[in-house]
């Protein structure tokens, strides 16, 4: 039986919290509301926080000389191709060891989580070797194969988790009323599958997204994607400011939407199934 | 084979157990199955297998030789001579004293202020869901992104938004990231990790017993004591998880240190300084070293992870 709780007492809970969740959000809110200020509106002393003239200025201009659109594109075809890719391959794997389990499949799974685990930098030069001998250097292409990779165990893992709680029984009452194979993995299994395959669709594209050492360190001018678009503002110009939060916005504002849709699955998703 | 393992297979494959069919045919059945799972884990087992073995087996390789891409090129082998250059060079005992920092310091934050932040979220409050949403919102920027606005405009000295908070209090700005480097590169990656480690452990802590709490509170229990007793044990394992993956990605966070510090003022973790003489200093024996060096540190943790992992696999 839950205690009632007084209006009093949750009155604090909800103020502290919208205080502390306010004060973690305040960077992103802030870039946001910068992005719309003018150069010097931005450097102002004390800062303006509102009270200022909107302005779309800095999006034109950043537009104008970094060309987001094709970052943009690169990020889209690199976060979108290495997740569908990765979702291909794993899903006969996830599936197979989530409905034909054998001695093996446990092994099978902690040793492909452990691929996770091997630090990006202590193979960076032989990746960085092979890209440059099969020209697979700065292509999106060369990218969406490594992306695919890092992310394939998570993929394999989420996708098993999921397939593991689709109960076996409904399969047998499907082929018990004249089931084929085809129409059971069709009509059945395939429409219970499909909420798990769009979370963990949703989830990788986000971690391909903001992967960070990989796309800094294989692309240059051509398949460089959002990350990259980002770090050539390191070394100011001038006043920068505001273009830098545009371009900061834009970078994130895709994947920060498609997050807070995800936020449910992320917690299996990230923790190999240990917290549910 | 143990009945154990066929009875899964049953029934997705062969005929349900209750048709009562000979034993013989579900076999047959399982045998099929079985040969079609192999086939269907193979692309997935084949690639990750490549993706592993390929780049180890060459960074083994690589370690072993004096190998200077711009100076010279392959000029043979050396035995463990960069092994025990990579340890002794004067870089090497910075950068593991900068990377124990870092992450115990990014570890110690997170997980204190996730059961804080868990514990606040959990309580009743309106407005719950968009608190939550404004909470996690950092792990989804990118993280050049998080480290270029924090440098630019938190942190400058002349215009971050910290600069004008220390002089309304009429303090000197701080020059962050030259005068309290490591403590700034910190800051911006707990930021980024605190929403990770509060989402889980908010839903380990929502799978606590509410009555148990209640029954404490009824018997007298002060809330510390219930803290201490009852949410904090409920919470280890998620707590252990949390370290376990948090530890695996921060030995190599990359990004925020290169788009901020560059590796100076003590921010040279291990994982930077391998990248510089891999990439910056194309000394690849060197850096080849080094690597083996960081995949032996990630394989210590990941053992213990693992073990947990393996665990609840079982249950």
């Amino acid at each position: 039986m839950a205690r009632a709780i007084t209006p009093q007492r949750k009155a604090l809970n909800t103020a502290l919290a919208w205080g502390v969740g306010l004060l973690i959000f305040f960077p992103i809110l802030w870039t946001i509301l910068t992005s719309f200020q003018t150069e010097a509106q931005a450097i102002s002393d004390p800062p303006v926080f509102l009270f200022f003239d909107w302005t779309l200025e800095n999006y034109a201009v950043v537009q104008e000389r970094s060309d987001y659109g094709r970052f943009l594109w690169n990020s889209i075809i690199i976060a979108g191709g290495s997740t569908i890719l990765g979702i291909i391959i794993a899903v006969p794997a996830a599936w197979s060891m989530a409905f034909v389990p054998s001695k093996r499949t446990k092994d099978i799974l902690l040793w492909m989580l452990s691929t996770k685990m091997l630090p990006a930098v202590g193979v960076l030069y032989p990746i960085y070797l092979i890209f440059i001998r099969m020209g697979l250097l700065d292509t999106k292409i060369g990218l969406v194969i490594v992306l695919m990779l890092i992310n394939l165990p998570i993929i394999v893992w989420m996708l098993y988790t999921y397939f593991k709680e689709i109960p076996g029984e409904i399969l047998e009452a499907a082929r018990m009323d004249g089931a084929t194979l085809k129409e059971e993995v069709l009509y059945v299994l395939t429409p219970m599958a499909i909420p798990g395959i769009a979370s963990t669709l949703l989830l990788n594209v986000i971690l391909a997204w903001n992967e960070a050492f990989w796309t800094l360190n294989l692309t240059a001018a051509k398949a460089a994607p959002l990350t990259a678009f980002i770090a050539s503002y390191s070394s100011p110009e001038g006043l920068f400011y505001a273009k830098l939060s545009a371009a900061s916005t834009m970078a994130i504002g895709p994947i920060l939407i498609l997050g807070w849709f995800s936020q449910k699955q992320l917690v299996s998703g990230l923790t190999f199934g240990a917290v549910k | 084979m143990a009945t154990q393992d066929s009875q899964p297979a049953d029934g997705l494959m062969a005929a349900p157990a209750a048709s009562g069919k000979p034993a013989a045919s579900d076999l047959g059945g399982t045998r099929h199955a079985r040969a079609a799972a192999r086939l269907m884990m193979a692309p997935a087992v084949i690639l990750l297998l490549g993706w592993m073995l390929v780049p180890l087996t060459m960074t083994l390789y690589f370690s072993f030789k004096k190998y200077l891409p711009l100076r010279g090129g392959d000029l043979g082998w050396v035995g463990f001579d960069n092994y025990v250059r990579f340890v002794s060079s004067s870089a090497f005992w910075p950068s593991v004293q900068a990377t124990l920092v870092i992450v115990g310091g990014v570890l110690a934050i997170t997980v204190v202020l996730g059961v804080g932040l868990a514990i606040l979220l959990n309580q009743p409050m309106w407005g719950q869901g968009i608190v939550r949403v404004l909470v996690i919102a950092p792990f989804f920027v990118m993280p050049t992104v998080s480290a270029l606005v924090w440098k630019n405009m938190f942190m400058d000295p002349v215009n971050g938004l910290l600069a004008h908070l220390w002089k309304a209090f009429g303090a000197e700005p701080l020059v962050w990231l030259t005068q309290a480097s490591t403590q700034s590169i910190i800051l911006i990656v707990s930021w980024q990790w605190l929403p990770f480690a509060t989402l889980i452990l908010l839903t380990a802590i929502q799978s606590l017993d509410r009555e148990q709490l209640e029954a404490a509170e009824m018997d007298g229990a002060p809330p510390h004591k219930r803290f201490a007793f009852i949410t904090l044990p409920h919470l280890s394992r998620a707590i252990t998880v949390v370290v376990l993956i948090q530890t695996i990605f921060l030995l190599s966070i990359f990004a925020e240190i290169f788009v901020t510090t560059q590796g100076a003022f003590g921010t040279k973790t291990l994982t930077y300084l391998i990248f510089q003489r891999v990439l910056e200093s194309q000394n690849i024996g060197l850096g080849s070293a080094g690597g083996v060096y960081a995949i032996i540190l990630a394989n210590i943790v990941a053992i213990f992870l693992m073990r947990i992992v393996g665990k609840n696999l079982d249950a």
